[in-house]
């Protein structure tokens, strides 16, 4: 990561690479991060066990697949054998006018076989193709679940884009290397191994001959692994920049036009597409040396068993026939080795994405489930923060040991500047984090001790990130309470002040929000997150500046709303706008993660104070 | 590049000729002494075919990747200069399908499938050929066995892209619901509802499964028929032939000749039908690619330079539209703004703000009426002096993963450090030196993570750095804590005495960055006056902007 040492570049590829590193700056994160040698073998180790752990329940099925492939390729290889011995025991027969006899019964095999072989290769194709996927279902559905179970501390690290790229394009890498380079893969090493044995059996001398392309195969197939991986891996780096550059440019677009940078990515992208262009040119100049090299053995291996094989079939050492089935077998031989080539990069990103994949199913919630569940009675809403310690990096608390004790029923707003800790509580009453010491208590029970489930019924979090799910505008608000009537989801966006708007939406309530809830505005999907938080009916009710992206009417609407949705609940409100503190029963300013300021809103403004401050700037901006 | 392919396989087929040769001459007419040329002969074919591939493919892997980096180029160059009203429509995961997928598969085909699939057919034409010249009753049969291959695999094309189709939607489903599930995790997880999105994923997963099994099925019929052709017709020429040998018709190296020559068309006869799938997908994706380079951008640059812009803009009845059978957006507004003055932007959510501002620097054009800088009428200036002269900060604010002077200096790559600095400094983004790697620290989706506010203040030093004749802030102070955001309207309040400022504001203190306020009602400019005239005169403007909670205790 280092740019200082790096002495003037010899050529200009290195320049480009320099210039690269200046515009994309410098950040460290676990995606290039130089592996250390032992994270590189357990990860390794890790995903071989993912491997046999996805396998294992299919173990009689792949048993059976592997007779099967035998049985396929013994039929296909038995094919040039018979061959041979048509020509040379069933026509000297015929040529002595003996009848077809032994011409018949061997043509009748290779009918036999080829029949065989086709109906083998059909069971294994479609046994396996669906043994891919029964494999590929499994693995979805546990990275899905896994990812669902981690901690949001893991999710905001890890970041969505990572997420969705572990279940889409590394899960497609493994599926395409179930559907082709598994067959593939597996008939070149039978074919390999079958061949040899046949050709040794033929005839031992002329299979001596053949078998010496053997170490020129090793030694090329070697070196073809050794660079292919090289190159692929340069591949993968290039694009990987070529994606994040066009993503970026076309999601930013009103940004790039309107500061004019076209000219400046253009020159951008031209540099990293380059490099992928580089990379692509190396890959295919790889395949365009090794192909023809492989055949190239072939090849001269074929004419030195036709020179050879001829000159014993002179001498009457060797039949025409076995001459024959030699040369079938040869060109069986080398023709699915020059495949390997295509399969291997495959395989190379297949291998790579379950390490990313096993990586992920290691990871272990930070927020684990309780081994004992409390069994919590009906929920009240008495909240207590005892001696909560908090710290996001080790040493440096963000809350250095709160006491807090909140009352059923009470609405308490947290006010502070940025970093005080007021998020950081949200979080620990919502168990997005747990505290590094001291505890969080529920109507007296430790939330350590209850069910996720449990939990979630008591405590919502409402945020300013109102996320919209694809689907109606009633199903959205029905994501707090599943199974609701239409008439519970009306009933919830009246309260809330949002029935109005929702009617006059084109469908109302079946009216589809489209992607991300672009069809309605940040205001309306607001009050649509409202809704479904009222609705979902909890206890203890969080709002983290759940209302600062307003507009002064919508919000005036929602603190209407609010005086009903927060009687009968205990709620915290963090929020910008001191409008919505003070209908709070109790403030508390923060700083440095302590309470310095504890009061009643009207009792803090009248003693005179940081929040009679805050105050009195907020009075005079509305002037 | 198709001549190597042909001579490459006029020497190939050559090579079962020789053999037949040396099985007749040497072996069965005893004619030891042509061995030796024979063999030569042989060596010498196979050596030339093997240098003809490598020169074909080497020669080809060149242009191929050239072909695909050039396309990608230009689709990209267009795609930047396609409008926003191109972009609202394409999701950006549409567009990248396009430069990778699709341009893959056109590589792909056009560095093994195109050559192959020629090869292939010239390979077949050819052995029939040979065949036929061989013995031609056996000739015939091979050609009869191509008629059942032909028919099925074009059965099996048409079922085949139907059913690849089909995957590929549900997997594009799957797909929304995995972005769905990464990008409202917070909200799954406060409700807790894992377990309903659980069960929507795994009724994506199994239909998906479906689908893929049948695609597997249909599949490994079509390649077993495939390869069972070959092996029937096989039988048919062995039986054949060897009687024919035994009829003397026929001598021994021609049938080995034959049988060799006949097994050379089982690949390029099996590999057909996939080479076809490729040549199906890649016309597709040209047909995709092409969907963009025949979209031509719709604002055009003008003639004019503006050299000195002074920053004195005028809307003259400017109407717009999102398309032509949709109502108007905005419609007879009417604002003259001299260099130098701010005005605040009020109105109710939806009532066109953001979109009146993005008509300044030509997001989108004017579908009415038309706006002027300096007199001129901003279509007939150039793009890039129309862009340097408006600047703009939007209420997100897009960080690039690149370092953070990269995407401060967006608008003016040539800026000086202690401009930078001074940009920063007006915008309280300062923290942007206190950062790991200071200012070269990447920000962005893939590197540091900063909060909304933090977020904001770069753009908004973005903004200020470029130093336009015209500033456009639309709700750039929204993330912000009230401290931060009275030390941020503070020294904006410089910056904005020397530009032409348009201020997008939900709140009375950012109005109060302004000389004058215009409030849009229903699309167009109702009223204009100062904060104060309208507080004590308009009604509407009252409702949005007066201190809540008279309202509310009312």
């Amino acid at each position: 990561m280092t740019t200082t040492q790096q002495t003037p570049p010899p050529d200009d590829t290195r320049d480009e690479e320099t210039t690269e590193q200046s515009w994309r700056g410098v950040f460290e994160d676990e995606g290039e991060r130089e592996l250390s040698r032992a994270t590189t073998i357990r990860l390794k180790e890790d995903s071989r066990k993912l491997l046999g752990e996805l396998l294992r329940p299919y173990r009689k099925m792949i048993w059976l697949l592997v007779v099967i492939v035998v049985v396929e390729n013994a039929a296909r290889l038995a094919v040039p054998y018979l061959v041979h011995l048509g020509i040379d025991n069933g026509i000297p027969p015929i040529l002595a006018g003996e009848g077809a006899k032994t011409l018949i019964t061997v043509v009748s095999l290779v009918l036999a076989m080829a029949l065989l072989q086709a109906a083998a290769r059909q069971v294994f194709l479609m046994r396996s193709g669906k043994l891919g996927q029964e494999i590929l279902l499994g693995l979805r559905r546990r990275v899905f679940d896994h990812f669902q179970r981690l901690s949001p501390s893991f999710h905001d690290k890890y970041t969505s884009g990572r997420v969705i790229s572990r279940m889409t394009s590394d899960v497609g890498v493994i599926d395409e290397m179930l559907a082709n380079g598994f067959d593939g893969l597996v008939t070149a090493l039978l074919t390999l191994i079958g061949t040899a044995i046949l050709l040794l059996t033929l005839d031992l001398k002329l299979g001596l001959l053949a078998l010496l392309s053997f170490p020129a195969l090793v030694l090329i197939t070697a070196w073809f692994r050794r660079r292919s991986a090289v190159v692929y891996r340069r591949t993968r780096e290039t694009v990987v920049l070529v994606i994040i550059h066009f993503v970026e440019s076309m999601t930013g677009i009103r940004a790039v036009q309107a500061f004019r940078r076209e000219p400046r990515n253009e020159e951008i992208f031209h540099g990293v597409n380059d490099r992928y262009r580089e990379a692509n040119l190396d890959s295919f100049r790889l395949n365009a040396i090794f192909m023809p090299s492989i055949k190239g053995v072939g090849n001269i291996t074929i004419v030195a068993i036709l020179a050879y094989g001829g000159y014993q079939a002179y001498h009457g050492h060797v039949t025409v026939g076995v001459l024959t089935a030699f040369l079938l077998y040869l060109r069986q031989f080398f023709e699915p080795l020059q495949d390997i080539s295509q399969f291997y990069n495959t395989f190379l990103s297949a291998s790579a994405a379950l390490e990313k994949l096993s990586g992920v199913l290691n990871e272990t919630p930070d927020v684990p489930e309780p081994l004992e569940p409390a069994k919590p009675r009906k929920a009240r809403g008495h909240l207590e923060l005892r001696n909560v310690r908090f710290e996001y990096v080790d040493g440096v608390p963000v809350l250095p040991g709160l006491q807090l004790d909140v009352p059923a029923g009470q609405t308490l707003a947290l006010v502070g500047t940025t970093g005080a800790g007021k998020t950081t509580i949200a979080k620990l009453v919502a168990r997005f984090y747990d505290p590094t010491s001291g505890h969080v208590l529920l109507d007296g029970t430790d939330l350590r001790d209850l069910t996720e489930d449990d939990l979630r019924e008591r405590v919502v979090m409402v945020t300013q990130e109102n996320f919209l799910f694809t689907g109606s505008v009633a199903d959205n608000i029905r994501f707090g309470k599943p199974g609701a009537t239409l008439d519970e989801v009306v009933e919830a966006a009246k309260v809330i002040g949002a029935h109005d708007f929702i009617m006059a939406l084109p469908d109302g309530y079946e009216t589809a929000v489209e992607k991300r809830g672009s069809r309605l505005s940040a205001g309306q999907r607001q009050l649509v997150a409202f809704a479904r938080a009222f609705l979902a009916d909890p206890a203890v009710l969080i709002l983290d500046e759940a209302t600062s992206s307003l507009d002064i009417p919508s919000e005036r609407l929602i603190q209407r709303a609010l005086r009903t949705i927060l009687a009968d609940r205990t709620a915290i409100v963090i929020a910008h706008r001191l409008s919505t503190v003070e209908t709070a029963d109790r403030v508390i300013v923060l700083e440095h993660g302590r309470i310095i300021e504890d009061g009643a809103p009207t009792d803090l403004i009248t003693t005179g104070g940081n929040y009679a401050g805050l105050h009195q700037a907020w009075e005079d901006s509305l002037a | 590049m198709f001549s190597t392919a042909a001579l490459g396989v006029a020497v190939s087929l050559t090579v079962p000729l020789v053999t037949r040769a040396i099985i007749d001459g040497p072996v069965t007419r005893r004619e030891l002494d042509l061995l030796v040329p024979l063999a030569f002969l042989a060596l010498g074919l196979s050596i030339a075919e093997v240098l003809l591939v490598w020169v074909r493919r080497w020669a080809q892997s060149r242009t191929v990747s050239d072909l695909e980096a050039t396309l990608r180029h230009d689709l990209y160059v267009r795609l930047q200069s396609l409008p926003m009203e191109f972009h609202t429509r394409w999701q950006s995961g549409q567009l990248l399908s396009r430069v990778t997928t699709d341009l893959s598969t056109i590589r792909r085909f056009m560095g093994f499938g195109l050559l192959f699939l020629v090869m292939n057919i010239l390979q077949l034409v050819v052995v029939t050929f040979l065949l036929l010249r061989l013995y031609w009753p056996l000739g015939v049969v091979v050609l009869l066995a191509a008629v059942p291959i032909i028919v099925v695999s074009m059965r099996f094309e048409k079922k085949y892209l139907v059913i690849s189709r089909q995957v590929q939607d549900q997997q594009g489903d799957l797909a929304t619901l995995i972005e769905e599930s990464a990008l409202g995790f917070r909200v799954i997880k406060a409700f807790g509802r894992r377990q309903h999105v659980q069960q929507q994923f795994d009724d994506g997963a199994v239909t998906l499964y479906d689908s893929e099994v049948a695609k597997v099925r249909l599949a490994s019929r079509f390649w077993s028929f495939l390869g069972v052709i070959p092996n029937l017709t096989l039988v048919i020429v062995l039986l054949l032939g060897a009687l024919a040998v035994g009829r003397e018709a026929i001598t021994l190296g021609t049938l080995v000749a034959f049988i060799t020559l006949m097994l050379s068309l089982i690949w390029p006869v099996t590999s057909l039908g996939a080479i076809l799938a490729m040549a199906q997908e890649s016309m597709t994706a040209a047909d995709r690619i092409s969907e963009i380079l025949d979209t031509w951008s719709t604002i055009k640059s003008g003639p004019e330079e503006l050299e000195h812009p002074r920053g004195h803009l005028r809307f003259e009845n400017v109407s717009f539209r999102f398309s032509p059978d949709s109502p108007d957006i905005l419609h007879d507004v009417n604002l003259d703004l001299a260099p130098g003055t701010t005005l605040a932007l009020v109105g109710a959510t939806g009532s066109g703000k953001t979109t009146l501002t993005a008509l300044v620097p030509r997001l989108y054009d004017v579908t009415g009426g038309r706006i002027t800088l300096d007199g001129h009428d901003i279509r007939d200036l150039t793009l890039p002096s129309l862009r340097s002269a408006v600047a703009s900060a939007f209420d997100d604010p897009t960080l690039f993963s690149m370092s953070v002077r990269e995407n401060l200096t967006l608008g003016r790559p040539d800026a000086t450090e202690a401009e930078v600095q001074q940009a920063l400094q007006v915008a309280q983004a300062e923290f942007a030196n206190e950062l790991p790697w200071g200012l070269d620290t990447r920000v962005g989706e893939q590197g540091m993570s900063l909060s909304g506010g933090q977020r904001q203040r770069l753009a908004l030093a973005r903004a200020v750095l470029a130093k336009p004749a015209v500033l456009v802030l639309d709700d750039t102070l929204s993330a912000l804590d009230v401290h931060t955001e009275a030390l941020v309207e503070e020294a904006l309040r410089n910056v904005l005495s020397e530009t032409t400022g348009i201020v997008v504001a939900h709140r009375a203190s950012t109005v109060m960055l302004a000389d004058k306020v215009a409030l849009l009602q229903n699309g167009t400019v109702t009223h204009v006056g100062t904060h104060h005239e309208l507080l004590a005169d308009v009604p509407a403007y009252r409702l949005l902007l007066a201190a809540e909670d008279e309202e509310v205790h009312a």
